[in-house]
């Protein structure tokens, strides 16, 4: 086990590496520059500015410095928020990000574990058909269409949201980014569950859990949902990179201040440590979430070897 | 003559599994269903542009000559707020029939599908049927690096990619989604490839093509490949509508598509920005899409269950 978890932490490095590298790779290779805009700076400003952002000095200085930073995990300052550091952008981005995500990814286990057992136990019943008709509906509707139909009805016809805000965490304003997020992984996961279940409804071992006298619930929920969520909790791992992409388009939408929407800003204004630091960070997040789902996999399901 | 009967048997046996499988297809009315939208749509976006520039005289996206319609009207409705049927999905804020732009829209996001996902289907399985076919240390090496790439967030680096490196043209850009959706998409293409060809490499008829003298690539490529074709088939129907979905995303942040053309998701971007005042430049393009990826993910999940009765869900 603990082998198991040194070689995936030891393989996490280089990986963040490579990301990082084809990263700072593209931004170099990106004609133009952070400082070039509509008007010509005369030569004299640029070598000033080349200089005191060190892009005097030969690429494997400039590659060096940016990774230096990432192990000392401080990224320096930003080159469009004047006088602020990456990091400072990044502890403020995050919590909105954070609790978007976490909220919306509780919406869906909440919601799609419960209509994909139901579907699983009463299969081809007309709650299975719309469950899952609706699911197809949320895997199929962009949420950048949904965000906005929602707003329409929710915000700019009931009045029962505010539209764009953000005002902490929990509020109102949360309400509808979140359901827009969550509504593909509720779609997901009651998939997954359903299909997860209806297998290990015929299995074996709920057979015996029958024969022994249990209640149909009690087969359930101490037997039958610990084997029928393993697929829901090995789907965790990259649902976070999905959730990621996911929050930048709401983030967008609902005109929150998160991770999302800095990154995309930071990629039009070429922002070289912003965007190397966001990059960074998400790809430690995902590769480090990855590890822990695959280590809790083992604890759930014991019949799985770490080899 | 002992050659040519075995010939003709093996094509009648051929036929019959996929005349099969597209009767259990027919059979199920959900993919049905999504088949013929999906065959609507694609018609309609195909021939729908030249059809109303035909009818109407003027090029499907053109901006009125006279200024007092440049304006959005709402759907069936005329200048002066009487009913019309000119433009049925309304038009957009320079006056331009919105059904039109959909259509043409849809022309786009269909081909960038299409192109990106047969993209990934060249990488996809010709990685995936190597590293099945040669087995050992190299197929570990592979599979390793699929599992890697698998837990990286690689729509990150093409959002890097398209905002700072964008191309010259518009068609340009094009090429450089192709690319861009194909290369982040063919990962689980390799994997389904592989243990296809895993399954398939140890039976007589490679043995006997190997004792022949087939090469490798060969025998890969020529005798492995196709009889993989049917999962292969499924999965790529399957990633249609995920690789229409990331190009639509993209143009809804403004990496995707470029102005003069257009494609679902830019037009969504437009729409979403009047939402409050023209809620119907938004309604529709954005319908459309979701409609045509229902009917896409039933159509793959369909064919998923008449090509491979196996793996059937009850």
């Amino acid at each position: 086990m603990l082998r198991f978890i040194i070689r995936r932490v030891v393989v996490i490095i280089p990986m963040v590496l490579i990301v990082i590298s084809l990263t700072w790779v593209l931004v170099r290779l990106a004609p133009g520059n952070f400082y070039t805009g509509e008007k010509k700076l005369s030569t004299g400003i640029e070598a000033n500015l080349r200089e005191k952002y060190g892009l005097d000095k030969p690429w494997y200085v400039q590659y060096g410095k940016v990774l230096k930073n990432i192990v000392r995990l401080d990224f320096g300052n930003s080159l469009k928020y004047e006088g602020q550091s990456v990091n400072q952008i990044l502890w403020r981005g995050l919590p909105v990000s954070a609790a978007l995500g976490l909220s919306a990814y509780l919406i869906a286990l909440l919601v799609g574990i419960t209509t994909g057992s139901l579907s699983a136990l009463k299969p081809n019943s007309w709650i299975d058909y719309s469950s899952m008709t609706l699911a197809m509906l949320g895997i199929s509707i962009p949420n950048f269409v949904l965000g906005p139909l929602l707003v329409l009805l929710f915000s700019l016809t009931l009045f029962w949201f505010p539209p764009a805000l953000w005002d902490g965490f929990p509020s109102r304003s949360m309400v509808l980014p979140a359901l827009t997020l969550s509504a593909i992984y509720i779609a997901y996961i009651a998939r997954l569950t359903r299909s997860g279940m209806l297998e290990i409804m015929r299995s074996d071992y709920i057979r015996t859990a029958r024969a022994k006298g249990l209640t149909e619930g009690q087969v359930v929920t101490r037997h039958a949902l610990r084997g029928g969520l393993l697929p829901v909790v090995s789907f965790s791992g990259p649902a976070l990179a999905f959730l990621i992409t996911g929050t930048v388009v709401v983030e967008k939408v609902f005109a929150l201040p998160g991770l999302g929407n800095y990154f995309i800003n930071a990629c039009f204004n070429r922002d070289e440590p912003l965007i190397i630091g966001i990059v960074a960070f998400i790809a430690i997040t995902v590769l480090v979430f990855n590890l822990l789902v695959d280590v809790a996999y083992g604890f759930i399901d014991p019949r799985i070897r770490y080899s | 003559m002992t050659d040519e009967y075995s010939a003709t048997n093996e094509l009648i046996k051929g036929t019959s599994l996929w005349r099969d499988a597209w009767r259990r297809l027919l059979r199920n009315k959900l993919a049905v269903f999504g088949m013929v939208v999906v065959i609507i749509i694609a018609l309609a976006s195909i021939v729908g542009p030249a059809v109303i520039s035909k009818a109407t005289g003027s090029a499907y996206d053109s901006i009125p000559r006279d200024s007092s319609l440049i304006k959005s009207f709402a759907p069936f409705r005329g200048p002066a707020g009487e009913f019309s049927w000119a433009h049925p999905m309304g038009t957009d804020n320079a006056g331009r029939d919105i059904l039109a732009r959909v259509l043409s829209g849809g022309q786009i996001s269909l081909m960038v599908a299409l192109i990106a996902t047969l993209v990934s289907l060249v990488i996809g399985v010709s990685y995936g049927a190597i590293a099945g076919y040669l087995g050992g240390r190299i197929d570990d090496l592979m599979m390793r690096i699929v599992d890697v790439l698998y837990s990286l967030p690689y729509v990150i680096l093409v959002i890097v990619l398209l905002a700072l490196l964008p191309a010259k043209t518009p068609s340009g850009q094009l090429a450089q989604l192709f690319f861009a959706l194909g290369a982040v998409s063919w990962l689980t293409m390799a994997r389904i490839v592989r243990g296809q060809i895993i399954s398939l490499k140890n039976q007589e008829f490679v043995l006997a093509a190997r004792a022949t003298g087939v090469s490798t690539p060969k025998i890969i490529f020529r005798h492995l490949v196709p009889n993989a074709l049917g999962p292969v088939i499924v999965y790529a129907t399957l990633t249609i509508p995920t690789v229409m979905l990331s190009e639509a995303f993209l143009s809804f942040l403004g990496l995707g598509v470029r102005p003069p053309r257009v494609s679902w998701g830019s037009l969504a971007a437009e729409g979403a920005q009047n939402l409050a005042v023209y809620p119907w430049q938004l309604i529709f393009p954005g319908v459309t899409m979701a409609l045509m990826l229902f009917s896409l993910n039933f159509l793959g999940d369909g064919l998923r269950d008449a090509l491979d009765p196996q793996t059937r869900k009850n």
